[in-house]
């Protein structure tokens, strides 16, 4: 420990402890064990050199390099005066200082959830009053309408009870064995240290051997969910799809693109599906705007594509394919994003129409590179998603193990 | 190779690092000085080919310690990367004790699980070193392997220990220099990084990169090696799939000197980028044009730092 560290260890344990709980209200996972391993970080390098003492702290601090942006900026603000950024907090963040309790901080969440998913006008209702109705005629119970109406004709009552049926979906990806095994009965390799174990406590005699197999997981999940305008409502809905399907299982990275790409795994883990999708709306800003299809796809692939699609990853895109670019350079990022994963799969709402045609630029050049190009339009068709992965398991296409195209075939196509 | 004591101070940091050839900025310096320190291992993350884990080499080489490596790969499981039972020792063992007719079961199944016909692996070595000469632990692209063999790790990084259950729990009598190294083709799961430093390895600036060419590669003229480093930084100020890294720098100047290169011209440039991009695409991207302004502008950028 330096001398000075020692003479003011009081005020400056006190200042980190104060600046951890700055990081913290900031979304920095700062724990009480990282302000004392802070502390002792403080005291080795000790306070003489600022850069030192910068990256001391932010060695133990820091988890994420996407953090280290945020660390550096709330750094240069409290270490030159630490009551400017006190104040700046309480400014920003009321509820962080107060001890008010969480739910009545977090209250008027819901309200602002309600007016995102603004419900139709009067004479919109009263006309989905009719077609409901008629639709009724050939069904047995409004249950069983919803599952077959289309998303963008619901009213907003229709479209809560949706949201409690979603929520209770499940995504049964077939599940790939991995490189890792366990004792199994009838198995693939022997379990030498199961056999030897048995066979030294028979004292040698015959012993039946014990085997192992490999081990079966799902594969890693990338969804990248397109909410441009004419997404719009289908979006909406699909927001509490895949907050249900990220809360059933692991490995599973959400990502929305409109002009820009946007991850937002981390807000979806929040378990109440009310909160989730309302961190989703504030963290995205191009919500119901144009489409890029090619340059978001290029940007995936640039930045996210080799820290996600490892471990054999399937990816879901979702997406009417109406690029608003005509497909520039689209067909090239869709072969390099089909040939990263394991499978493409592309749910496109389009397709509930009998007579689509893959006419747009977006769509045709997109097409000659997916698994699976299914319809995602209603209730029915999320459920018939689950059975498609099943059946369709093997399908994995020689096409898809063609070379790369060279660029000429590629603009004759 | 005798063990040498731990730096005193982040500056000792940096000299020890030079002194074999490793040109750290002050910031990785810090850390290294606080994982050695705080005795906590230190988590390196960044993009391959910025030295993550030449940082262990170099280390075990100053400190005089072993180096015990664990590349991870999916599947990596305890057998490979902690320890494994001699079976085939223990299957004679059992059929002599058969043979000469002892048969006391459970003291049979208490000899053949001992530390006898226990191997060793990574892990275990770097946990089982004699006091005050601690190893090098390295554990290699951990984001290659699956989240069950992190969840092992806690244990180990957390107490520098390992449960054998036939002999219970084994303590390092000192706690082994860990790194732990991340191409972030996976987020590690935030238990994991919790118990270690964290340091963000970048690409280094044009002067230490210039420094690490000069050192590394001595064929290379004081012209060429200038240029190389400035056509590298603009390089990696474009847009590409993978930009290079200091390896790939290493990598191509060590070309050029082998082609008898004393300055770099877009010919040889288009040959030899391969040594530099990994990418189909990003190779296109940088037509005889693009080479050439950036050739342009590495040498009035290699003027101005010679001047």
């Amino acid at each position: 420990m330096t001398s000075l560290a020692r003479a003011s260890s009081g005020r400056l344990a006190e200042n980190i402890l104060h600046f951890a709980r700055v990081l913290r209200a900031a979304g920095l996972p700062v724990g009480p064990s990282k302000v004392i391993a802070a502390l002792e970080a403080v005291q080795a390098v000790g306070v003489e050199q600022r850069e030192d003492f910068r990256t001391a702290l932010a060695a133990v601090f820091i988890e994420r390099h996407e953090q280290a942006a945020l660390f550096d900026q709330a750094f240069e603000l409290y270490w030159r005066n630490p009551r400017l950024l006190e104040r700046m907090m309480q400014l920003l963040l009321p509820k962080v200082y107060s001890r008010a309790p969480r739910a009545e901080a977090e209250a008027p969440l819901p309200a602002r959830l309600a007016e995102a998913l603004a419900p139709p006008r009067a004479e919109d209702a009263r006309a989905q009053e009719q077609e409901t109705t008629i639709d009724a005629a050939f069904t047995f119970s409004p249950r069983e309408v919803l599952q077959t109406r289309d998303f963008e004709t619901m009213t907003s009552a229709e479209l809560s009870e949706v949201k409690t049926m979603i929520a209770r979906l499940r995504l049964p990806l077939p599940e790939r064995p991995v490189r890792r095994t366990v004792a199994a009965r009838h198995g693939s390799a022997i379990d030498l240290r199961a056999s030897l174990r048995a066979m030294a406590s028979a004292g040698g005699a015959v012993v039946p051997l014990a085997w192992r197999e490999r081990r079966r997981r799902r594969p890693p999940l990338v969804v990248l969910c397109d909410i441009s305008g004419s997404m719009d409502r289908y979006s909406r809905m699909l927001l509490f799809f895949l907050h249900a399907i990220t809360n059933d299982r692991d490995r599973v990275h959400t990502l929305l693109f409109g002009t820009r790409l946007t991850n937002i795994t981390r807000h979806l883990r929040r378990r109440d599906v009310d909160v989730a999708v309302a961190r989703v709306s504030a963290a995205v800003s191009d919500w119901a705007g144009g489409t890029r299809i090619g340059a978001c796809l290029g940007e995936f692939n640039r930045r996210w594509s080799r820290r996600l699609l490892g471990q054999g990853a399937i990816v879901l895109l979702i997406s009417d394919g109406l690029d608003s670019d005509v497909g520039a350079g689209l067909a090239r990022e869709m072969e390099r994003l089909a040939k990263s994963c394991r499978r493409l799969i592309w749910l496109n709402p389009l397709l509930r129409y009998d007579k689509f045609e893959a006419r747009p630029a977006g769509i045709r050049a997109m097409l000659p590179y997916v698994d699976e190009f299914l319809p995602v339009h209603n209730l029915e068709s999320l459920k018939q998603l689950a059975a498609s992965f099943q059946e369709r398991h093997a399908l994995r296409g020689a096409s898809r193990r063609a070379a790369w195209r060279s660029p000429a075939t590629l603009f004759a196509a | 190779m005798s063990p040498k004591p731990l730096p005193g101070s982040v500056d000792d940091v940096v000299g020890l690092l030079e002194q074999h050839d490793y040109f750290a900025d002050r910031r990785l310096a810090t850390s290294v000085f606080l994982a050695l320190k705080m005795s906590r291992p230190l988590f390196l993350e960044g993009e391959a080919g910025v030295g993550k884990t030449e940082i262990a080499k170099v280390l075990a080489r100053a400190l005089g310690r072993e180096l015990v490596r664990l590349q991870c790969y999916e599947g990596l499981d305890t057998a490979s990367a902690v320890y494994e039972w001699n079976y085939p020792r223990q299957m004679i063992e059992i059929r002599l004790a058969e043979a000469i007719g002892k048969v006391d079961r459970d003291a049979l199944a208490g000899d053949i699980f001992g530390e006898d016909f226990l191997i060793r692996r990574p892990i275990l070595q770097a946990l089982s070193s004699q006091v005050g000469a601690a190893p090098v632990l390295l554990i290699d692209e951990l984001d290659r392997t699956d989240e069950p063999f992190e969840a092992y790790l806690l244990e180990v990084l957390a107490e520098y220990q390992v449960t054998i259950p036939e002999l219970g729990p084994i303590k390092a009598p000192s706690p082994p220099i860990v790194v732990i190294t991340s191409n972030r083709t996976r987020e590690i799961h935030d238990a994991i990084k919790r118990r270690c430093l964290y340091h963000w390895v970048d690409y280094p600036s044009a002067a230490r990169e210039l420094a690490i060419v000069r050192r590394k590669a001595p064929g290379a003229s004081t012209e060429l090696s200038r240029e190389v480093v400035a056509f590298t930084q603009r390089l990696r100020a474009m847009d590409l799939f993978k930009a290079p890294g200091i390896a790939e720098t290493l990598d191509w100047a060590e070309a050029l000197v082998a082609l008898d290169r004393i300055a770099l011209d877009p010919e040889t440039v288009s040959s030899t980028l391969g040594a530099l991009l990994k990418y189909q695409d990003d190779i296109g991207a940088v037509t005889p044009e693009v080479a050439a302004q950036l050739i342009a502008e590495a040498r009035a950028e290699a003027a101005e730092l010679r001047s």
